[in-house]
């Protein structure tokens, strides 16, 4: 059990989510969607909070959780990186853009910084192969990003 | 497009966009409007072009000038040249990486001359935001036609006699496919749209999405007439935020214009189509899973039969079908199944849209009519390797294909030659690969990827890949025997004969046809422990060369493990065993005295 506490009033926003898809537990997926854009992850308070509003159990919602790869339960940066590493951008080397991120940023894929400012994940084919390797912060799309401009993507972030 | 006597067409795809086309096409509308031209020239957005690589592409109509790697700076000289004084912008159009000619205009362009267009017919002419553009090029014609001329059954017979075959890997006919589902009885029945594209390195059903998303709707809208289903679900990838945009607006439209609800053009056929939204897993492709993930659970498979024509989404029966072969749904119903059935070779009709990408010179979505040689595509479509080097293998099918080599570049594609050569169609991804890359590598990263996309449901898969996956590791890192190249074999075939849905049955795809095609490679892997082509770190041997060494120190300065030692103005020695090819001094050396082998 994590210690996090959510106010009545975060509690009354995922209570207004599963009513809008009228408490349908076959709506799971959506409601994990659009609660995941509300609060940012999914921590097991949250889902538990779901469970109770769509009257199935936690290890259901758990499971559907932790099953996809959209889904997350750690919060992200600030600014969240993630490196594109679908095959074509394998082949044109974003393996190496992802090694001088974490050496960058000294976390490894999947962690946050300890300011909170950067996270950094892997994410499989964003399919703009034409300018692979594909790196995007946040919204932003870096298009035929090499090791030596990773320093130069992160300083624009930097205040 | 009636009124303008031009017509700047710029590409909106996501390829495009990440490039900063959106802001191209406020900047050339700003300059039509400052030089006074608002009235002669149009500025659409539009799909994808297909040739990605070469974004942001500006093509003008009607002479089909296609400027490449236009940025908004340049917006103001295309104006004031191009649409005033009708001159090219000779610095903006696209070169012939081979024999560095400038080419003018689309229809010269070697990229182009090759494809034939059914799929993607609307990709790149049309603005995918407005339905009155679809339906001036027929769009919703064969909906009309289908409604008003044929029964459900002669519709069937219809696709049935095109020959098509699914679009999303596997290749079974649409029609009978169709036909099965139209013969089971039930109250409520589904049409399905699978969009979720999972592949790496494949976005065929995101451009068609994003540049024709009526097609699509039309094409399930006939589907529901021809099945007896009134309700169509499109299950699309979150991380496609553009094409689920798209899809939005088109639905709405559709709905607004009486094609999409009840009464659908006058008749008392009802349809409608409403977006589910995947969360990232790659076995979601598979159908079984994807009905599971659209009623709110794990995305896992299930085992046919029952198949969803018989109890899919709800238990009611099912048809799924991928974006692209609704897309090509419509042109079969207006041009004829004769006219379809005369494209391809004898057993794949008509055209295949594949995501051309890796170390090749026009990356880009390309469509070419099934049975044309690998050769065709990658050299006279795909321009060639990229920075002259030498051709080595192409991926097809994704983490469930092989990949063909250069004996099969001269075979023609289709289904069945591609799953002889020990590869398959799948959704469409493929990806060339040159001398530089290493085949023990490439099936590692496959291995990764369906490690950690394998559901978990049946023990094969689960485990079976896990094992491949660190013999790989095993071999790629220096630490393999021949053994492990036995294993390797055997544990692939019993994955593929024991799983219990397609992505484990195809998962050691990639293992099994690298041994095949590239096995001296893996040997040199286990017994001499080296990496041919130079890209298994760990099997890389550094030393110095003392002739060409000054003893500058600069290289000593950057091991990070204290590795190189030496006299300063002395040549300097690399310790092996401390070394950890990580490469440091090789990027240092000044005076190139760093051998890797």
């Amino acid at each position: 059990m994590s210690t996090l506490k959510l106010t009545d009033c975060q509690k009354g926003k995922i209570k207004e989510i599963c009513v809008s898809f009228h408490n349908d537990p076959g709506e799971l997926i959506n409601v994990l969607h659009k609660t995941q854009g509300e609060f940012g992850y999914l921590p097991e308070e949250v889902q538990r909070e779901i469970a109770k509003n769509l009257n199935i159990s936690v290890a259901k919602v758990c499971g559907v959780v932790t099953f996809y790869s959209f889904f997350t339960m750690t919060p992200k940066g600030k600014h969240p990186i993630a490196v594109c590493t679908g095959t074509a951008c394998y082949v044109r080397g974003a393996d190496k853009v992802v090694d001088e991120l974490k050496k960058q940023l000294n976390i490894e894929v999947g962690g946050v910084t300890p300011d909170g400012e950067f996270s950094l994940d892997c994410l499989r084919c964003v399919g703009a192969c034409g300018l692979a390797p594909v790196v995007l912060v946040g919204e932003k799309v870096f298009g035929r990003v090499e090791p030596k401009d990773v320093k130069k993507i992160l300083d624009s972030y930097k205040e | 497009m009636g009124q303008y006597k031009m017509h700047l067409l710029v590409c909106g795809g996501t390829g495009c966009r990440a490039s900063e086309s959106a802001r191209l096409v406020d900047v050339l509308g700003e300059e039509l409007v400052k030089q006074g031209l608002e009235k002669d020239a149009q500025v659409v957005t539009t799909g994808c072009f297909g040739f990605c690589e070469k974004g942001p592409i500006v093509k003008i109509i009607p002479d089909n000038t296609f400027y490449v790697h236009v940025m908004p700076e340049d917006a103001a000289e295309i104006v004031a040249e191009h649409v005033l004084k009708g001159r090219r912008v000779a610095r903006l159009l696209y070169q012939d990486p081979n024999s560095g000619e400038t080419i003018e205009d689309s229809k010269h362009m070697g990229f182009y001359q090759k494809q034939l267009r059914i799929a993607l017919r609307n990709c790149g002419f049309i603005d995918p935001e407005c339905i009155d553009e679809y339906i001036a090029r027929d769009g919703y014609a064969a909906l009309g036609k289908v409604l008003t001329e044929y029964t459900p059954e002669q519709a069937i017979d219809i696709l049935k006699k095109s020959g098509l075959r699914g679009r999303g890997g596997a290749g079974f006919p649409t029609g009978i496919k169709w036909e099965i589902a139209a013969k089971n009885a039930a109250d409520q029945k589904y049409v399905i749209c699978n969009a979720d594209e999972g592949d790496p390195g494949a976005f065929m059903d995101r451009s068609i999405s994003e540049g024709d998303p009526h097609s699509v709707l039309e094409a399930m809208a006939i589907n529901g007439y021809c099945i007896g289903a009134n309700k169509g679900f499109i299950y699309i990838r979150a991380e496609y935020p553009l094409a689920i945009q798209r899809l939005e607006i088109a639905i709405r439209q559709a709905r607004e214009y009486g094609l999409l609800g009840t009464g659908i053009l006058g008749s008392d056929f009802d349809f409608d189509v409403e977006l589910r939204y995947g969360a990232g897993a790659f076995v979601c492709g598979e159908e079984t899973a994807l009905i599971h993930s659209m009623e709110g659970e794990r995305g896992e498979p299930t085992v046919k039969p029952p198949f969803p024509a018989e109890s899919g989404y709800l238990g009611k029966p099912s048809n799924v079908n991928n974006v692209e072969t609704f897309a090509n749904v419509p042109v079969i119903y207006l041009k004829g199944p004769e006219w379809f059935a005369s494209i391809g070779n004898e057993r794949s009709k008509g055209t295949k849209v594949f995501a051309l990408a890796g170390k090749i010179n026009n990356v880009g979505l390309i469509e070419v009519p099934m049975g044309i040689t690998l050769r065709e595509v990658i050299y006279e479509i795909g321009g060639g390797i990229k920075d002259g080097k030498k051709f080595k293998a192409v991926q097809t099918g994704g983490p469930s294909g092989g990949c063909l080599t250069e004996k099969h570049l001269d075979t023609p594609i289709d289904f069945d030659n591609l799953l002889a050569s020990g590869s398959m169609m799948g959704s469409g991804g493929m990806i060339v690969m040159d001398e530089d890359d290493c085949m023990p590598a490439v099936a590692k990263y496959y291995l990764e990827f369906t490690v950690e996309e394998s559901c978990g449901k049946c023990a094969p898969c689960r485990v079976g890949n896990k094992r491949l996956h660190e013999t790989l590791e095993k071999i790629c890192e220096g630490k393999g025997t021949e053994a492990d190249l036995d294993y390797l074999r055997n544990l692939s075939s019993v994955i593929k004969d024991t799983s219990l849905c397609g992505l484990g049955q195809t998962s050691p795809n990639p293992v099994l046809s690298t041994l095949d095609n590239f096995w001296d490679e893996y040997v040199a892997h286990v017994t001499t422990r080296t990496c041919p082509s130079g890209r298994c770190k760990a099997l890389l041997h550094y030393s110095i060369d003392t002739e060409k060494c000054t003893g500058c120190t600069a290289c000593v300065r950057v091991c990070s493990t204290a590795a190189i030692t030496g006299e300063k103005r002395q040549p300097h020695v690399i310790h092996q065993d401390k070394c950890i090819h990580c490469g440091a001094c090789f990027d240092k050396c000044k005076f190139a005295a760093i051998n890797v082998q």
